[in-house]
């Protein structure tokens, strides 16, 4: 870990020796290409020429480490439009760097950075999708969440939502056909469509496989059955109290709280907002509860994929999630969508009588290790399982960083990267808790990985009860002073991620000086995550692929936004 | 307890035991009473059939947004919607007799979800779950959300709440088996949206402009944003 003892040999360059960033050093760097500064309120960024996106992401990447690209933003401004490269490092995700790339506003396009990053293909074409940047060099410069025949880029300004649009409804027409996509007109490849809507794809994914005999030549995510407009609902709504709904609904599977918090730190950083220490403890306890939730649902949910089990393993993972949600029903008032957390806070104390909420959670607890063993001994150490599961969908750990995975994926990878110990917010950083990784690559780690750290959440919770149970009467502040209505200055732009269930779920945010924020863009784990399934499953067997999916453990509510 | 019940069927014979006092109340039942020795009824045979159909109902197993983790909760342990014989999930739609809407519907999926809807055999029955399949529920500005699961597919019950509580859903099934029991069908409603031809689409601008890109026959569904409630 690089934040123990930096040694200098290995530091990178613009690296100090307190590692931090020396933005200095990367300017001297990047040279020519940087034409400007910006400050950002999570870091500098510097203003590249559209055709140099590749030198300069090259030259940061491989001279100064910045191996992470987290996020792509691109957004409109009156007179021009931008690309915002969010860049970071997988050993220590504190050092960041933007690189912002404008492009006129007729016909705007601007070099590719797939070539330097591979997960940048997804995120590129999301903001030729919504936003209309074209990227030169691009490989498959296609809509990806709009239908292909949309007509317009609704988060471009100049976007009519009134205009009709048609859509056309063709991979389906038939659903097993002959292919062509081998090589040579005898080939004997079929090509295979997997949802919509399929029992085996959590939601409502498209998955386009190219099928030869069992094994998969070509496989092809469509994502987009979900989109929302999440950013344009959270873009018309105000930072104090209306946009707080909308991250309960990104990831669905009562993470509530988890995506909360990503708005609450962003939203925070960039006007400014101390939160109270008891109002963290209180939001370290419920995020932590909403992570064991939502694993036990990942849990559930995978048995069902590979045993075909509707039965046993299935009913006890969401025989616990009853119990959990009572909990958070119990804090909240809500079973899913708890709109708990407030900027500068929590929505409201601990229930009364103190004693028997912390007794219902205690108890949970107490139960949860007895727990734990029967769920190894149904699913670990059970052989099916493993069979179909050890050394299946294998993902190297470079090609998950290439990725931008996070996460149980990037953990289930050897990746050490957990931004409640590396990046730290809230609570964490006072507690005693230890990151899980698992080195095995396949199926069976990602699996593991969870199931480890819902004991890891169960011991944060058990300190956070302790603490919150002795907590003196008249020190228990749930909410700092925030104003009514919250104008942040103008201009003001911020990154923040947190550690959601999935990954790294980061929010950019730029204020205009208004109560709404001018752009709202969501990074989401999910996306990133699947991006990898190609490579996790290619040459592989079908059913694998059924078990590689379950194991990424999306939410397509996250994916499509 | 073994030698108990071969004690029984020693010395009960089955007739003695549908006719007598029997060795337990299922053969003595209310019901029983009320037919006296003749075990028939009589009745519309109609009639049957939607008291059948009401008890025996085959759900989709179809999930799209965030009432779809509710719905789960609903057929999982603690609600257990099997209870009211309404739990069983079918994979097919084929199979299926009721289809549970549970989310947002957006543009790329409506044609979708009509697809499956009209693969179902007859009769069928949909259940509208959240305010999604209401009106857009929290996302009814946005720029691809089709407002309400009414815009495609008609809806015998619509069940509020963002999500609703499992309770709640089962409430909403045990008054369309209600409905079903009693032989009442929900009013055909217009669907604005429906799948067609793109060939028989009105030539306006838009449709020129798509014309090198869609075939003639293939289905398309047209959205009016402006007209949606
Ligand atoms: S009604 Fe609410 S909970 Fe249900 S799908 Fe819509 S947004 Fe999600």
């Amino acid at each position: 870990m690089s934040l123990e003892e930096p040694d200098p040999r290995s530091r990178d360059v613009g690296e100090t020796p307190e590692g931090t960033v020396d933005y200095d050093a990367l300017e001297a760097l990047l040279g020519e290409t940087a034409l400007d500064r910006e400050e950002h309120v999570n870091a500098t960024a510097f203003v590249v020429r559209p055709d140099e996106v590749q030198e300069a992401l090259n030259a940061l990447r491989d001279e100064a480490g910045f191996d992470y690209l987290s996020n792509v933003t691109a957004q409109e401004y009156a007179d021009r439009y931008e690309s915002i490269y969010h860049l970071k490092k997988y050993d220590d995700p504190t050092q960041e760097v933007g690189v912002v790339v404008p492009t006129v506003t007729d016909a705007p396009v601007s070099q590719t950075a797939e070539p330097v990053y591979r997960t940048a293909d997804w995120h590129e074409r999301e903001a030729y999708d919504l936003v209309g940047i074209e990227y030169d060099g691009h490989p498959d410069m296609r809509r990806i969440l709009l239908p292909e025949t949309w007509q317009g880029h609704p988060l471009g300004s100049d976007y009519n939502p009134e205009k009709p649009q048609v859509v056309p409804f063709r991979e389906h027409a038939n659903p097993l056909q002959p292919d062509s996509r081998g090589e040579g007109a005898e080939s004997d490849t079929m090509f295979l469509n997997i949802g919509p809507h399929h029992p085996a794809t959590h939601g409502v994914l498209h998955v386009k496989t190219v099928l030869d005999g069992e094994q998969i030549a070509d496989v092809e995510p469509d994502i987009g059955y979900l989109h929302r407009c999440e950013e344009q609902m959270c873009q018309q709504s105000t930072y104090r109290h209306q946009i707080m709904p909308y991250p309960d609904r990104w990831d669905y599977v009562s993470a509530g709280i988890l995506n909360e918090w990503a708005y609450a730190r962003a939203a925070e950083d960039l006007a400014d907002i101390d939160v109270p220490e008891y109002a963290q403890v209180i939001r370290t306890m419920s995020a932590e509860l909403c992570r064991i939730c939502s694993h036990m649902l990942a849990l559930g949910t995978f048995a069902l994929d590979v045993f075909g089990d509707f039965t046993a393993v299935f009913q006890y993972a969401f025989r616990d999630r009853e119990v959990v949600q009572n909990i958070l029903e119990e804090l909240t008032g809500q079973r899913l969508m708890f709109n708990y957390l407030r900027l500068g806070g929590v929505a409201w104390d601990i229930p009364e009588p103190r004693e028997d909420f912390f007794e219902m959670v205690r108890d949970f607890l107490d139960g949860l290790p007895e727990k734990t063993t029967e769920y190894h001994n149904l699913i670990t150490s059970n052989e099916i399982f493993q069979v179909r599961c050890v050394d299946t969908g294998e993902l190297p750990p470079e090609t998950a960083k290439q990725y931008g995975a996070t996460g149980p994926v990037a953990r289930g990878s050897g990746v050490d990267i957990d931004l409640r110990r590396d990046d730290p917010y809230g609570y964490y950083e006072e507690l005693d808790w230890d990151v899980v990784t698992e080195d095995g690559c396949d199926n069976y780690s990602r699996v593991l990985v969870r199931m480890r750290e819902v004991e890891e959440s169960a011991k944060i919770i058990e300190q956070c009860v302790d603490l919150l149970a002795e907590w003196p009467e008249d020190e228990r502040e749930i909410q700092s002073n925030v104003p009514r209505t919250l104008k942040p200055d103008a201009d003001a732009e911020v990154y923040r991620g947190v550690e959601a269930a999935k990954g790294e779920l980061g929010i950019y945010m730029r204020s205009d000086g208004t109560d709404t924020p001018a752009r709202f863009k969501i990074r989401s784990p999910c996306f990133c995550n699947l991006h990898t399934l190609r490579e996790m499953t290619e040459g592989e067997y079908v059913p694998d692929l059924i078990a590689s999916l379950g194991s990424l453990d999306i939410v397509l509510g996250e994916v499509d936004r | 307890m073994s030698s108990e019940s071969e004690k029984l069927h020693d010395t009960v014979s089955t007739q003695d035991a549908r006719m007598g006092d029997g060795v337990d109340s299922r053969f003595n039942s209310k019901l029983r009473e009320a037919f006296g020795s003749t075990p028939f009824i009589l009745t519309k045979f109609d009639k049957f059939m939607n008291w059948v159909r009401g008890n025996s109902m085959f759900m989709l197993q179809f999930g799209i947004a965030c009432c779809s983790i509710e719905m789960i909760h609903t057929y999982a342990i603690k609600h257990d919607l099997d209870r009211f014989g309404a739990g069983v999930p079918r994979a097919s739609p084929r199979q299926a007799d009721v289809i549970i809407v549970p989310g947002t519907i957006v543009s790329k999926f409506a044609p979708r979800m009509k697809r499956v809807y009209d693969q179902m055999p007859e009769p069928k029955f949909v259940v509208g779950m959240g305010s999604c399949t209401i009106s857009g529920g929290p996302f009814q500005e946005g720029y691809n959300v089709i407002k309400g699961a009414e815009e495609v597919i008609p809806v015998d019950i619509h069940v509020p709440g963002c999500p609703p509580r499992p309770e709640a859903l089962i409430y909403g099934i045990a008054k369309l088996q209600e409905r079903i029991r009693n032989g009442e069908t929900s009013p055909v409603t217009v669907k604005p949206y429906e799948l067609e031809e793109f060939g028989d689409l009105e030539r306006d601008e838009l449709v020129r402009h798509l014309a090198d890109r869609i075939d003639e026959d293939d289905l398309v569904m047209r959205y009016n944003w402006a007209d949606s409630p």
